[in-house]
């Protein structure tokens, strides 16, 4: 099965740019904040339109969150942005406190999170965001799975009350959720129908969620159920959707565009080993090591987070689990 | 203890006199502080209580009753590590009784060893230094897109300069045409482990913050009427932020304290202690003469 069989939307980046330009529009408050970023944040529309609401502050990471903090200080509705590897080491003191700590709603936009940078390396690639913000407290965590997740959470993000970091990647996603979906910040989305049998259940965020998605449907056709959860909120953690899918499936699968440590998965088991659940689990991401040279989709297959990969991932530990 | 009488007294002697004799009041509770705790940074408190002084009693537009306000003045307090002095002033200007001040780092105390939002007065947490400046950027450029007059204060420790952070903001701070902003260097000369210029030679620091393109002025910043002075003319020029480089004396007002390097956070003794109130007593009674 291709990978291309879901209707194919925009990069969320597109989306968030111009989810951007209809709150501008609507709120004079609502401010840009960006590192030489308007280029590769496709803000360029943004800034000419609303000349008044961007600030550049050059490429000066620290002083990007600094200021914004500054901002918000004054009522301002501050969409910090910049790529996420950058945002999330360079700034993380400021992060910590400027924003997290002195409570200032900041909503800090991480860019070309991952891998989606690729080939470039390891200097663009934000694998560590998750782990290190997760440490920190008092500011939420979204990777939106497609367009929609994207417009909702940026739409939530102008008045949610708390610092809140959103991270999305730039490469076109498909559409996964049927019109009125309810998106809500904290609270996941599960992708297949409900029910209290399940044979695996994949638990992903991000641009990963659609190859979850994918790998259920894959084994469907093999007669195996599955259910998949796009856990688009890191933070809040929505323990009452992970319960539910961890105590109905034999086998959990988490995927994420992180590395395996700290990240999404380390979450979700954590969770599950307090809650007293134990099922058979894999955290599917980034291992710790030098990350493979390659595209976003060649890193993503070369580690399994694929459709294919999934599958197999999944299969191997129901047919363990179905020796034990 | 609320000053606003003191806001309507004309500048002139008996106004400078009022405030020296606020200095020793505030010298005196922030070593009462750091004596009571058995922890704090007494030879910077003591640099910068001049600054504060004149800035809350004298140049800005805050107070307990305009602090839940937007539009007004704004301070922050980049150089974290000195908030005993801040406490001192605050306590001072009515943001909270001074016996508040017993309970500095203790357990479970809103009162910590830096500046935190929950602490009545205080706008922003600091401690970690070279942070205060890109705050006060974004409070003065969200003042400036508001079409307000607000003016944002900071003091900076002259240690604290070698972090990259200040420049970045500094350089942000000209960009945007801040004269609106008024960061403050407490220039002591020394940090935790010697002479500033030992530790990182920053000199000449006139010249490196013109050339950021801040309008700058030198002062005396323990001298009350030298800091009147120099805040009368704000702006300095229009357009450009301002930088005022306060030369001080790191513990100043304690002569076994003053231009010590071990005094960065020791913590007086019994003996100590008492001397640093007698000479205090001694400063009070020349104010009068």
């Amino acid at each position: 099965m291709s990978e291309n069989h879901l209707p194919i939307g925009s990069t969320n980046l597109d989306i968030f740019s111009k989810t951007l330009m209809e709150l501008a529009e609507q709120d004079r408050d609502v401010l840009v904040v960006t590192s030489d970023s308007r280029g590769s944040g496709k803000l360029t529309p943004f800034g000419e339109k609303f000349p008044g609401q961007i600030v550049e502050i050059g490429i000066a990471e620290q002083n990007l969150v600094g200021v914004s903090a500054g901002l918000a200080s004054y009522g301002k509705k501050v969409f910090a942005v910049s790529p996420a590897s950058f945002l999330t080491a360079r700034a993380l003191e400021q992060i910590k406190n400027d924003v997290a700590y002195s409570n200032r709603p900041v909503k800090v936009i991480g860019i070309s999170a991952g891998v989606s940078y690729g080939s470039l390396g390891s200097t663009h690639h934000s694998l560590h965001d998750f782990s290190v913000l997760q440490a920190i407290n008092n500011i939420d965590i979204v990777a939106p799975a497609d367009n929609f997740e994207t417009v909702q959470a940026i739409r939530a993000a102008v008045h949610h009350p708390r610092p809140i970091y959103i991270r999305f990647g730039k490469k076109p996603m498909p559409d996964l959720h049927a019109p009125g979906t309810h998106f809500e910040i904290g609270k996941a989305i599960q992708l297949t129908p409900q029910s209290n049998h399940y044979d695996v259940a994949f638990i992903a965020s991000g641009e990963t969620v659609f190859r979850a998605y994918l790998a259920s449907q894959a084994l469907a056709e093999k007669g195996i159920t599955c259910c998949v959860l796009s856990l688009h909120s890191i933070r809040p953690f929505d323990e009452d959707a992970v319960l539910h899918a961890a105590v109905n499936s034999k086998v959990v699968v988490t995927v994420e565009e992180h590395c395996v440590n700290g990240g999404l998965g380390s979450r979700v088991a954590s969770f599950l080993m307090q809650a007293g659940v134990f099922r058979p689990l894999r955290i599917v991401g980034i291992p710790d090591e030098h990350t493979v040279t390659g595209s976003q989709v060649e890193i993503f297959q070369h580690y399994s987070i694929s459709q294919q990969g999934l599958s197999q991932t999944a299969l191997h530990l129901l047919e363990k689990e179905s020796v034990s | 203890m609320n000053s606003s009488p003191l806001e309507s007294i004309p500048v002139g002697r008996e106004k400078i006199r009022l405030l020296e004799s606020k200095s020793i009041l505030h010298r005196r509770a922030l070593l009462k502080m750091i004596y009571t705790a058995r922890a704090g940074h007494t030879g910077g408190s003591l640099s910068c209580v001049d600054i504060l002084n004149v800035l809350y009693n004298h140049v800005m537009n805050i107070t307990p009753e305009n602090f839940s306000e937007l539009n007004r003045d704004h301070y922050i307090h980049s150089k974290g590590h000195s908030v005993e002095a801040l406490y001192a002033v605050l306590a001072d200007k009515g943001f909270f009784p001074f016996e508040a001040l017993d309970s500095v780092e203790t357990y479970g105390s809103y009162f910590i060893g830096h500046p935190t939002r929950r602490v009545p007065g205080i706008e922003q947490n600091t401690g970690a230094l070279g942070h205060g400046l890109s705050f006060a950027v974004g409070m003065a450029l969200a003042a400036k897109m508001n079409g307000r007059n607000d003016r944002i204060f900071t003091i900076m420790g002259d240690g604290e300069l070698a972090e990259g952070s200040i420049w970045e903001a500094s350089a942000s701070a000209a960009n945007y045409r801040l004269d609106n902003l008024v960061a403050i260097v407490d220039r002591n000369t020394l940090q935790i482990s010697g002479r500033t210029e030992n530790v990182m030679a920053m000199e000449p620091l006139d010249e490196k913050f013109s050339a950021f393109g801040f309008a700058v002025r030198e002062v005396d910043g323990n001298s009350i009427s030298d800091l009147i002075g120099v805040f009368e003319n704000l702006p300095f020029e229009e357009g450009k932020p301002n930088l005022i480089l306060a030369r001080t004396i790191k513990g100043k007002g304690i002569s076994f304290i003053e231009d010590q390097v071990q005094w960065h956070h020791h913590v007086p003794t019994d003996a100590e202690f008492d001397t640093a109130m007698l000479e205090l007593d001694e400063a009070e009674k020349a104010l009068g003469d």
